[in-house]
């Protein structure tokens, strides 16, 4: 039992980076129908401008944070200005196909300038080290600090698309983007900044990540990019509390299955949760589908 | 008030609008009949500016609109409630409604105009808080008009109001637009039920695949013959 809660902890920190990665993908989906692949390449740039503001800037964490997702955000505007904004009436297949060149090209130039090897991440120093025990189960200062940024931003995230005037029209492109148009809603401007909160989200997931598993390549958000796309589509693309309940459910997953069974399995086992989702229930979770009234 | 001047529009190799021109003064009802695929949601997209016309000018008050955003053309105050009601169905009716005044700061104004919303559509007030989506067909499109009228347009385009409604909701909705013209706000309405459409309106446009083939007064059409075979069903 005490070995359930734990690995249960663990899953739920590993899914935190998920869920947070996963609501970039869901968000960009909703407001242009796009599986934005270089979504997991900024999450692996904000990994790294962490590292760099850590190492080379001395920075603390928090500043760390905040400038890695400054940075990521900015990335984040600048890729759907260059790459995906030219392509707004082409096919999906075409913006698609250039959404896998701007991941490899963000990827092989993070090699140029970084190199190809694994760097350790900065042992963190202060208030962020040690663990608490719960009876017997253990519970790092790490984990509750990737725990607790992701729920403030995932409160600070419903709080701008429920609230502001912005997350309204976002809501309302991704929902019909001619009748936003005609509601007076600048479409292009929605969709720059549905980027950047996308963005800025995978900025700070690269950076908690890099506390979860202390190192960092310039691949490393391949896999972790596909297991939060599949987060996205278990809670049904597109829907924002879908993609963070998918994003716990499959790290809590990924973790059970390595701690009681093999972990080689464990990346298979995701795999087979997209397959079964797209089988059952494509819509995922909490997606519906849509009727039309008379 | 709002003048089109000899557009062409074309999708591809398809020529949509062929050198439409029409005009609606200022405190008319004006409506834009035709079958389907004639061109008429063409013609009230290319001015929102939802589409761009291929030459031709469109005038709203004498001034050459062609080049705005669709943004600045609700600023300037054409509305439209378009096909197919395209509410907003994740969402509130408020919320859809708030989104009809999303180019507006006047919160005071704002509060008003919600005010006289509820006003022409009771059922708006009551179901507030429900998501557009679980809305009837009927609600939907005063959803949609209630919309449109909260930028506080100076014309208001309706596109097919009553496609879809029943015949009790058809005449409920015609008798609204009727009071929103009264209230005034210009409407160019455009609509496959000639028949209501013609009662309602002072003077009528007729669209056959992409051209305007006839016009006149309401009451005009309504005795034409060659309307009546076409359109009114004799």
């Amino acid at each position: 039992m005490e070995q359930l809660f734990q690995q249960i902890i663990n899953g739920i920190s590993l899914g935190s980076i998920y869920a947070l990665i996963a609501l970039g993908y869901t968000m960009v989906y909703g407001i242009i129908k796009l599986i934005n692949f270089a979504h997991s390449d900024i999450y692996m740039l904000g990994a790294f401008i962490g590292y760099f503001s850590m190492t080379t800037l001395k920075l603390g964490f928090i500043p760390s944070l905040f400038l890695s997702m400054l940075f990521c955000t900015i990335i984040g505007v600048v890729i759907e200005k260059v790459a995906y904004k030219p392509l707004r009436n082409a096919t999906r297949i075409a913006v698609l196909i250039t959404a896998i060149g701007v991941s490899l090209f963000i990827e092989y130039t993070t090699m140029a300038i970084a190199g190809a090897g694994v760097r350790a991440y900065p042992q963190m120093t202060g208030f962020l080290t040690g663990a608490y025990r719960l009876g017997s189960v253990n519970i790092t200062v790490h984990q509750i600090v990737i725990v607790s940024i992701t729920i403030i931003l995932m409160v600070s995230l419903q709080f701008i698309v429920k609230k502001t005037r912005i997350g309204k029209a976002m809501r309302a492109v991704s929902l019909d983007r001619d009748a936003a148009e005609l509601m007076g809603i600048n479409v292009d401007t929605t969709i720059s900044f549905t980027f950047a909160l996308g963005s800025a989200l995978a900025g700070a997931a690269g950076i908690l990540v890099g506390l979860y598993y202390n190192s960092i390549n310039p691949l490393m958000g391949m896999l972790p990019g596909i297991k939060a796309f599949v987060a996205a589509v278990f809670g049904g693309i597109g829907i924002i509390p879908g993609a963070m309940i998918g994003g716990y459910f499959i790290g809590i997953v990924e973790v059970l299955v390595s701690g009681y069974s093999n972990s080689l399995y464990r990346d298979g086992v995701v795999f087979a949760i997209l397959i079964l989702v797209l089988i059952i229930k494509p819509t995922g979770l909490l997606g519906k589908n849509s009727r039309e009234k008379v | 008030m709002l003048e089109i001047k000899n557009i062409n529009v074309h999708f591809g190799v398809i020529h949509a609008l062929k050198g439409v021109s029409l005009t609606v003064n200022e405190g008319e009802i004006v409506t834009l009949i035709g079958a389907n695929g004639a061109g008429k949601t063409t013609t009230l997209r290319t001015v929102s500016g939802l589409k761009k016309p291929t030459d031709g000018q469109i005038l709203l008050e004498g001034k050459d609109i062609i080049s705005s955003s669709p943004q600045d053309r609700v600023l300037m105050g054409i509305s439209q409630a378009p096909e197919g009601r395209r509410v907003f169905s994740a969402m509130t009716v408020l919320e859809n409604l708030e989104l009809g005044a999303y180019l507006r700061r006047d919160k005071k104004e704002i509060a008003k105009d919600l005010e006289k919303v509820y006003n022409h559509f009771p059922i708006l007030a009551d179901r507030k808080k429900q998501l557009a989506g679980t809305l009837s067909g009927g609600e939907q499109q005063m959803l949609a008009i209630g919309r449109a009228m909260m930028s506080r347009p100076r014309i208001l385009l309706l596109d097919e109001p009553s496609m879809g409604l029943a015949p009790l909701f058809v005449q409920e909705i015609f008798n609204i637009i009727r009071d929103i013209n009264k209230a005034g706000t210009t409407i160019l309405l455009v609509e496959q039920n000639a028949s209501m459409a013609l009662q309602i309106a002072n003077r009528a446009y007729v669209m056959e695949t992409g051209s305007i083939v006839l016009s006149g007064t309401g009451s005009e059409l309504m005795q034409s013959d060659d309307i009546k075979k076409a359109y009114l069903g004799g």
